[in-house]
């Protein structure tokens, strides 16, 4: 069975009496342990679709099943919830607390999900280790570059170890060299075992995943999947 | 989120932003201080007047005093007899409700004289001698005068402390309590001997005040004493009144100032009284009482009513509307300030989470459900409101201890309990009302447009 499982998805805003079709009719499978990237031009309907697999939305009609549960239905505090043990966001502007520091910022998930201090602390240095943050744990995110802003975000993402890591134009903030060093610790973590959807405007970034998920207009205009072709699961790392 | 988590985070919020909390928590610290001050101001008052109240006699006393005659009665009111010692007679015998009678007949105007100082008592008095139970008058010294010294209408007096303190000086001055008792005055000329003094009459307050004066060190006067111009402290008014006043026989007063003088006698010949007071035996039997003293005075005025009765109970009761309607409008103003200030906290929440709608879109998005937003901006709202409460609270305190040593010593302001917690618990309701709209705002917004949010 697959991790997230969409079947007939779409998902229709209405704008002033028209109705626009975000999404159209989408169905996917991701697995656990893929390294997927979402790739379409602005207004494709990519965002849309990360949100809703992404448990930030819900579609207007078809089914979602993500980790055995059926969640197209879920209320928001529901969808809270599974946010907050099951999915980490890395975003495009970082999305850190101004007021907090790096160590709080990374705990914030943490906090929601009612761990005791001790433990948060803990998690939170241990993620922070695991994007070599460790020693600027008490810094104001102002103070940090961009990468090292982009590091903490995905500590926090990756905090509450969910089962997949959504990331968002990662590297879009960022000059290409840090983006690189970015991309690279995603296919490190992709290395460890983690399911990250990467979302992207950007084919040469979304040539660092195997799979590759193309959306025009709200559908899946074309799919580049390596296991069904038989290709190697791991592609060689980025130089 | 656990509360400890929401209300640490409410703390550094407001830490982040102390000057603009500052601001939003003066509403709520003015109108909890004005709400604890007044209310002690009020509490202070009732405590005094009742004081006077108990000093001016029980509830059971009944003044009975010269009055108009109704409009039907006017073409008859050259015929008014006036409250007579006729009158005392006829109730003596007539009215069984009543227990006590005391005739008063003032001498208005009086000035007392003694080694060349001169003072104008607040009552100068005939009365009998029943009138030192009736206005609740003690003997310090010396004795009161009895009705052997009525029959005779002999010169006796008996003086309050007031009238002590400025013809042979008070205690403060002197060092040591004067006695006058055999020394001869003047009142209005006529020579009186002093025969007895009232005991010093004071409020708790004054007593204590003076207690704790008197065992303060004296501070070593040098140079010649001289007048500073001012009075000295009379302390509590109605207390220096009682103070202030002189008895004398009644019939010393009717032979020695009124007697043959025009208009000192009614209509039917009997000495007019200035006022007449009489006991009722028992509260419960007032109505009764009033009815018994108006019929048989009806037949002594020959059916004139030109008197009209003055009870305690009326005075009592002006207290009490007094103080409901000081606390009233004390409590509106107070009111309206903590609404203000309840407008205030909601005005800066709203205003804040406009400004971290995006905040909320991370929140949300790292797993934050839509109770706990609210709650921590419900709970940034209820600690702006009680650590404004708790200010208030403080600021209170400097407020009253201001307004003490404002107003007169006779009532000073007490701070209750009460109004304390009530104060503080009308806070954090404001707190609460206030950040509920700003909290419920905060928590709908939906994550993909609050994380948008530029």
């Amino acid at each position: 069975m697959a991790l997230l499982e969409l079947r007939n998805v779409s998902k229709i805003y209405r704008l002033g009496g028209e109705e626009i079709r975000a999404l159209d009719d989408v169905s996917l499978d991701i697995d656990e342990g893929q390294f997927i990237s979402i790739i379409g031009p602005s207004g494709s309907g990519k965002s849309t679709l990360m949100h809703i697999l992404g448990c930030l939305d819900t579609p207007s009609t078809g089914t979602i099943r993500l980790d055995g549960m059926m969640i197209q239905d879920a209320s928001s505090r529901q969808l809270a919830q599974i946010r907050n043990r099951k999915i980490g966001f890395v975003f495009q502007f970082f999305n850190l607390l101004p007021k907090l520091n790096v160590l709080q910022n990374v705990e914030l998930p943490m906090i929601y999900s009612g761990i005791p201090a001790r433990q948060r602390r803990e998690q939170a240095m241990a993620a922070l280790r695991m994007v070599e943050m460790e020693n600027r744990a008490k810094h104001r995110p102002s103070q940090l570059s961009g990468g090292q802003q982009q590091r903490t975000a995905i500590a926090r993402a990756l905090v509450n170890d969910p089962k997949i890591v959504f990331a968002d134009e990662p590297t879009g903030n960022l000059d290409s060299h840090t983006g690189e060093l970015i991309l690279q610790m995603f296919s490190r973590l992709s290395r460890e075992g983690r399911t990250i959807i990467l979302v992207t405007h950007d084919p040469e970034i979304a040539a660092v995943t195997p799979r590759r998920i193309e959306i025009r207009d709200g559908r899946v205009a074309h799919q580049l999947d390596p296991t069904l072709a038989g290709l190697n699961r791991f592609p060689t790392a980025v130089s | 989120m656990s509360l400890w988590n929401v209300v640490s985070v409410g703390f550094k919020e407001i830490w982040a932003h102390k000057f603009r909390s500052l601001l939003t928590m003066l509403g709520i610290i003015l109108g909890v201080s004005s709400l604890v001050a007044m209310s002690a101001l009020v509490k202070g008052m009732e405590i005094a007047q009742k004081e006077g109240l108990v000093a001016i006699g029980g509830l059971q006393k009944v003044r009975i005093e010269a009055s108009e005659v109704p409009i039907e009665q006017r073409h008859l009111a050259d015929q008014a007899v006036g409250i007579t010692i006729n009158d005392v007679h006829a109730l003596r015998h007539g009215a069984s409700l009543v227990t006590a009678i005391s005739p008063e007949m003032r001498l208005f105007g009086a000035t007392l004289s003694a080694r060349g100082k001169t003072f104008r008592p607040f009552t100068c008095a005939g009365v009998w001698p029943v009138a030192l139970e009736m206005s609740e008058h003690a003997i310090a010294h010396g004795r009161m005068f009895n009705s052997i010294d009525d029959e005779m209408a002999r010169s006796v007096c008996v003086i309050g402390t007031a009238t002590r303190d400025e013809l042979f000086g008070s205690p403060e001055e002197v060092g040591h309590e004067i006695i006058p008792i055999g020394e001869t005055i003047l009142i209005n000329r006529q020579p009186f001997t002093i025969i007895g003094m009232f005991q010093h009459y004071e409020s708790d307050q004054e007593r204590r005040e003076r207690e704790l004066a008197e065992l303060q060190p004296k501070p070593q006067m040098t140079g010649p004493t001289r007048s500073r111009g001012w009075g000295g402290r009379r302390g509590n008014f109605i207390f220096w009144l009682k103070n202030a006043t002189v008895y004398v026989p009644l019939n010393t007063m009717w032979m020695k100032f009124r007697a043959g003088m025009p208009g000192t006698a009614g209509a039917t010949g009997d000495p007019t009284l200035s006022t007449l007071e009489v006991k009722i035996a028992d509260i419960e039997t007032m109505e009764p009482a009033l009815q018994q003293i108006r019929n048989v005075m009806l037949t002594t005025h020959k059916g004139i009513e030109d008197f009209s009765f003055r009870t305690q109970e009326e005075w009592a009761e002006n207290i009490n509307t007094f103080i409901r309607n000081t606390r009233l409008s004390g409590g509106m103003i107070a009111g309206i300030s903590l609404l203000v200030g309840g407008i205030g906290i909601m005005n800066i929440m709203l205003a804040s989470i406009s400004g971290r709608i995006r905040e909320i879109g991370i929140r949300k998005a790292v797993g934050a459900g839509t109770g706990d937003i609210f709650m921590q901006i419900l709970v940034e709202s209820l600690v702006i409101a009680i650590l404004g409460g708790l200010a208030g609270l403080g600021a209170s305190y400097l407020f009253v201890q201001l307004i003490g040593s404002l107003s007169p010593d006779a009532n000073p302001p007490i701070i209750t309990a009460v109004a304390m917690s009530v104060a503080f618990a009308a806070s954090v309701g404001i707190g609460i009302l206030a950040g509920l709209f700003p909290a419920f705002k905060a928590s709908r917004y939906h994550p993909i447009q609050a994380l948008r949010y530029e």
